[in-house]
């Protein structure tokens, strides 16, 4: 007889072992998913895991994806750390390119060495005033963080539309809704030769070690995990909850918003409606599957890039509709909630209950 | 009443349960007959909730029988148990605040009882006037007091016309004019045949009413008595056994300087059904506990917040500390101050459940553990050892989990991390509550040593017993207000019962009492 | 303005509102329980994309609403698992199933995106339809639009008036002095949540089979955000709930009073409008937090174990 029984302390192990084990459940799935639609499955899976890391263009094209999945990433891990459920990320995204790209093109016609550092600094202020607004929504008005940062993630995206039907729009681009290319200094500097790789990518393992640095070895960071796994503690210890909210918030912002105008400065250059292809929200996942660890989402950023490109990859060579990302996300997310039950509970196979 | 040829109410065979980690019953037989009133005593943990609530449907057990008027029962849910005739009022309610009294009852009640009564109105004010319960069914429960909420509970079970009532610690609640009350009612209920199972732990009041007791520890029946032919001395020794030595009289001492006062503090609530401030006015001395009596719910709470901080509110002139106003500091600048709190919720508030015994001791004592902002956690580890050591921490190590404590040694940890801080002011309520014996007396001691040290201890408790033992003055709190202080010498548990219940309120602050 | 315009922005509003309205009333029961489930807009989705499909390759929109229903309660059911059985958290669970959805629905749509299908025709009710002006903005409509009068009235009465609504509010309330007096809260919770995935995959067949009717990826643009906060503004009540359907279903259709009154802006930036009207509706709604904390159901989004006795 199979029965479940609590644990008396979580599993360290099971916490580990938790999510690759969703991501084989998942790859079960899409096996199964594959076979059903007539396509095969090994083929697929090959496609779709294998192919983004088989030649050095692909896994460059790997690193543009990753950047800004993981600078989102390690912005929302430390909000949901802090219990501030910020879905925004998306539009902190958008709010970044927008506000990063007026500023590029306000230095279209510019050589300075200072125009790219302050086109991304731009695009960092940006992303944190998006993040500002629901934050100080929620702790002036107690507004549902939740669903404030989700109508700004659509309130980004029509602002960004706007912006490249109308002021934004490159007066000589025949009428298409996006910005003139920018000058080559706004442009973020590729690493590699012959690859779209740019430094964003730096940028981003960066945040991820500093994220890790305040979370672990911080007393900021040790005050963010109180308050968001108790927050009567955190009162109770006297915590500035408050402060505590804006900087995860205000970070994970600042990080978003370099995410956003690291796409248009880097491998797109220039304002375009779809900047993103949901990255914002994908780095939820990725951020769940990173254990809300900076250090994690790196190696969790890695696997969706992966999935990306993939998709990508699935869709021009099997015709397989790209959509079948953000459903794998899903089931991933699915998988992993399930397996995370195992954490606190055990199954155990005995015929009676003994000890 | 005791019939030998009468068939056993109820009956228990060796029912066992077992938790993670924690058998909670283990084989435990009992037998109790119509209109018996019968004690389960037993210190915290000894097995008496779980029991109840395998009595009750709640919880299954793993092995054993239950033998109901004589034969086999399964009891599966509480819906089967009250269809048997078993009703029960919980320690802590199951009563909907949102709902009327009516509404609370009618959902206890299956669509064929319903039908049966027919007005339910009606006949919960039949019931009310016939034992005397003062219940008016169109009220909304959160209106109601923790007494009044606690009649409509037996009143739930009067409905359904109840053969075994189960009260788990109904008195812990109640001031000592309402337990004479209660008792009167439960005296009634068992001339009728109900049979009653009365949780306790206080031994005065298991011998004034009790027929028959049965002791548990640790999960097992050690022993059974009839209660008027024991002493309260007598049965403390079987329910804990070798540490049965009762605590006697400590030295009281008288304080020296005022440290902190609170000055016509009055303040709504922040909560819903929260309770309002009133004229709160005391003093603090250097080198005493003041100790405040109350039945939970009176304002204990709120004023704790506004003491510590954690309601931000500013109250910056009703608030002092050496004669300085903190009334509109952040609770980490009180704290940095001198000002420490031990919380009735251990854990959730004055532990965080999912952290480390190091982590939780970071938690409030930070001081010289921060270095530029950086966390020394080698120095945190030592210092938590050291703690866990001195206290006399039952736990793995300074890496465990909070949650992985018992309640009297998480208590143990929380008091001795803030007692380390070398508070000028402890604020600690409820020090005791569901902690065993023998962490009760190290508690006690602890406080003691912190008071002979010369700090202001400000001391909240329900537990009327330990108030007398401990305070050195003594005040209650009643919807509020806080009554006059006075030497505990001074006054008798018959005093500060009546001010639990609010006596004081109109002699002694009538212009507020319509406020 | 006329009063033939107004009439018709009126008729468009209810009309807007309508797929708000049922996933509205869908969230309102499921968080009456006790549980919040953030996969609105995931079911929503999947009700759109199925119902389209199987109008579509029937021919029989009707067939469409049922296969909507079927598909939003399995999404319920996915997350009634994971929450309730799994103990999973109820905020990451329902992300995870609007995440899954929108991708579930573009995934399995991708084949019919841009066909068109007729779509429920309006039925003038004899007689009601007659009732100068408000004749003409109610009774014109098809008979989704007037399944969702009667599914508000219906729970106006369940909810306030008969024993369901009050072991409802009991289970939300306090589940775990539901279950010691032997309500079975799990149980309580499922159907409430299955019934939030009706109404939600209704709403999506709203969307696909009447609204546009078509399907297009993404298509209810955060309708299911929307709801969420429709209920929180609504106080969990379900009149209000209707009001402010129609409200935002207003709002969405702003343009065309703006084009009335003659006036031109840039549709991207009327596009924000019910966005921006739902912050702003939430920040004076929950401005109060002592209204809000009496008003929302007590145990919102807080897990319940059976196993573990408080």
């Amino acid at each position: 007889m199979i029965r479940i029984q609590a644990r008396t302390e979580p599993s360290a192990l099971m916490k580990f072992v938790s999510p690759l084990l969703a991501i084989v459940l998942t790859l079960i799935f899409g096996g199964i998913l594959f076979s059903a639609i007539g396509k095969s499955p090994v083929q697929a899976l090959q496609v779709l895991l294998i192919a983004p890391l088989a030649d050095s263009y692909n896994i460059g094209e790997m690193f543009v994806k990753m950047g800004p999945l993981l600078l989102c990433a390690v912005g929302l891990s430390l909000c949901y750390r802090a219990n501030m459920w910020n879905i925004g990320a998306e539009g902190q995204l958008l709010a970044g390119a927008l506000g990063g790209s007026a500023m590029a093109l306000y230095f279209v016609e510019s050589e300075s060495i200072f125009a790219l550092p302050i086109t991304l600094l731009a695009g960092v202020v940006s992303g944190m005033v998006w993040a500002a607004i629901p934050t100080f929504l929620k702790l002036r008005f107690n507004s549902n963080l939740i669903l404030t940062t989700i109508m700004f993630n659509y309130i980004a995206l029509y602002l960004l539309i706007w912006a490249v039907h109308g002021p934004l729009r490159d007066p000589q681009g025949y009428g298409f809704p996006e910005s003139a290319m920018f000058s080559d200094a706004t442009l973020l500097p590729t690493i590699f030769e012959s690859s779209r790789t740019h430094i964003g990518i730096l940028f981003a393992l960066l945040a991820g070690v500093v994220g890790w640095f305040i979370l672990t070895k911080t007393h900021l960071g040790f005050q963010i995990r109180v308050f968001g796994a108790d927050e009567p503690a955190a009162r109770y210890a006297g915590f500035h909850g408050k402060k505590l909210s804006w900087f995860v918030m205000l970070f994970a912002g600042a990080l978003a918003g370099l995410a956003g105008i690291g796409e248009t400065a880097g491998p797109i250059g220039q304002l375009v409606p779809n900047v993103s292809p949901g990255y914002g929200y994908s780095a939820i996942i990725v951020a769940y599957l990173g254990r809300l660890h900076p250090i994690g989402a790196i190696i969790a950023a890695a696997f969706m890039a992966v999935l990306y490109m993939g998709g990508d990859l699935a869709q021009i060579e099997m015709g397989i509709p790209v959509a079948v990302v953000s459903m794998f996300q899903g089931v991933l997310l699915f998988f992993l909630l399930a397996c995370d039950f195992f954490i606190n509970n055990r199954l155990s196979f005995t015929n009676q209950a003994t000890n | 009443m005791k019939k030998q040829h009468l068939v056993s109410r109820l009956e228990l065979v060796k029912l066992t349960k077992q938790y993670p980690g924690c058998l909670a019953n283990d084989r435990i037989s009992m037998t109790l007959m119509p209109g018996e009133i019968h004690a389960l005593l037993g210190e915290n943990g000894a097995g008496k909730s779980t029991l109840v609530k395998t009595i009750y449907g709640v919880v299954s057990p793993d092995k054993g029988d239950i033998l109901w008027d004589g034969k086999e029962v399964v009891i599966k849910s509480p819906s089967i148990a009250r269809d048997l005739g078993i009703g029960m009022v919980f320690q802590h309610f199951s009563l909907f605040e949102t709902l009327t009294i009516s509404q609370n009852i009618e959902l206890c009640l299956s669509k064929t009882q319903l039908h049966e009564i027919g007005d339910l109105a009606a006949k919960i004010t039949e019931l009310s006037q016939a034992y005397g319960l003062n219940v008016d069914p169109t009220r909304y429960v959160h209106t109601l007091s923790i007494g009044e909420r606690q009649r409509v509970e037996i009143m739930r079970c009067l409905v359904q016309s109840v053969k075994l009532l189960i009260l788990d610690e109904p008195t812990s609640v109640l001031t000592p004019q309402e337990v004479a009350g209660l008792f009167d009612v439960l005296r009634t209920l068992s001339k009728e045949g109900c049979s009653i199972l009365f949780i306790s732990h206080k031994l005065h009041e298991v011998t004034e009413i009790c027929h028959k007791a049965t002791i548990l520890r640790g999960g097992k029946v050690v022993d059974t008595c009839v209660p008027n032919e024991e002493t309260p001395a007598s049965i403390a020794k079987m329910m804990v056994g070798d540490l049965a030595d009762q605590e006697a009289g400590y030295v009281k001492r008288e304080g020296t300087t005022t440290v902190f006062h609170v000055d016509d503090l009055s303040l709504p609530s922040k909560q819903p059904f929260g309770t309002v401030l009133k004229n709160i006015q005391f003093e603090l001395k250097a080198g005493e506990i003041l100790g405040v009596a109350g039945v939970a719910g009176n304002g204990q709470d709120e004023l704790m917040a506004v003491i510590s901080g954690e309601d931000e509110r500013n109250v910056k002139n009703h608030l002092h500390l050496k004669g300085e106003p903190i009334g509109h500091l952040h609770a980490g600048e009180r704290r940095r101050l001198g000002m420490a709190y031990v919380p009735e919720e251990r854990l959730g508030r004055g532990a965080v459940p999912d952290m480390s015994l190091s982590e939780n001791a970071l938690l409030t004592h930070s001081d010289g553990f921060i270095k530029s902002g950086l966390v020394d956690w080698q120095g945190i580890k030592d210092y938590t050892k050291s703690l866990i050591s001195k206290y006399k921490v039952k736990c793995h190590g300074e890496f465990s989990e909070a949650k992985s404590l018992s309640g009297g040694n998480l208590q143990k940890f929380i008091m001795g991390r803030e007692i380390g801080q070398n508070p000028n002011v402890l604020i600690c309520a409820h020090p005791t509550w569901g902690v065993d014996v023998g962490a009760a007396l190290a508690i006690h001691q602890a406080l003691l040593e912190l008071r002979d040290k010369g700090a202001a201890i400000l001391l909240i408790s329900e537990d009327i017993d330990e108030l007398f033992l401990l305070a050195d003055r003594m005040s209650a709190v009643c919807d509020g207000y806080l009554s006059p202080v006075v030497r505990t010498e001074h006054t008798n548990i018959d005093q500060i019962g009546q001010w639990m219940a609010g006596t004081f309120i109109n002699t002694h602050q009538p212009q507020e009492a319509q406020a | 303005m006329d009063s033939d315009l107004i009439i018709q922005i009126l008729f468009a509003a209810i009309k807007t509102g309508t797929p708000l309205l049922f996933i509205a009333l869908g969230e309102l029961i499921c968080e009456k329980s006790g549980v919040l489930n953030l996969g609105q807009e995931g079911m929503m989705l999947m009700g759109a994309v199925v119902g389209f499909l199987a109008a579509y390759s029937t021919g029989n929109a009707g067939l469409g609403v049922i296969a909507a229903i079927i598909m939003g309660s399995i999404m319920s059911l996915i997350f009634a698992f994971l929450v309730l059985h799994v103990g999973a958290n109820q905020v990451a669970t329902g992300l995870a199933l609007t995440i899954f959805g929108t991708g579930l629905s573009a995934f399995v749509g991708s084949s019919v995106v841009g066909q068109t299908i007729e779509g429920f025709k309006p039925i003038a009710l004899p007689l009601l339809s007659d009732i100068p002006f408000i004749g003409r903005i109610l009774f014109q409509h098809d008979i989704l639009v007037y399944s969702s009068f009667m599914m508000a009235f219906i729970l106006m009465f369940v909810v306030n008036k008969t024993r369901i609504g009050l072991t409802l509010k009991a289970v939300g309330e306090n589940p775990h002095a539901a279950n010691a007096i032997g309500i079975k809260v799990l149980r309580v919770r499922y159907l409430a949540v299955m019934f939030g995935g009706v109404m939600a995959g209704l709403s999506g067949a709203y969307m696909s089979l009447v609204y546009t009717p078509m399907w297009v990826e993404n298509m209810t643009a955060g309708r299911g955000w929307i709801a969420l906060a429709l209920v929180v503004f609504a106080s969990w009540r379900v009149g209000r709930i209707m009001l402010g359907a129609y409200l935002f279903g207003l709002a969405s259709i702003m343009h065309l009073v703006l084009q009335g009154l003659g006036w031109s802006i840039s549709p991207n930036l009327l596009a924000m409008l019910p966005y921006v009207a739902t912050v702003v509706v939430m920040v004076i709604i929950s401005a109060d937090k002592f209204k809000e904390k009496l008003l929302a159901p007590r145990s919102l989004g807080k897990p319940f174990d059976p196993r573990q006795m408080a």
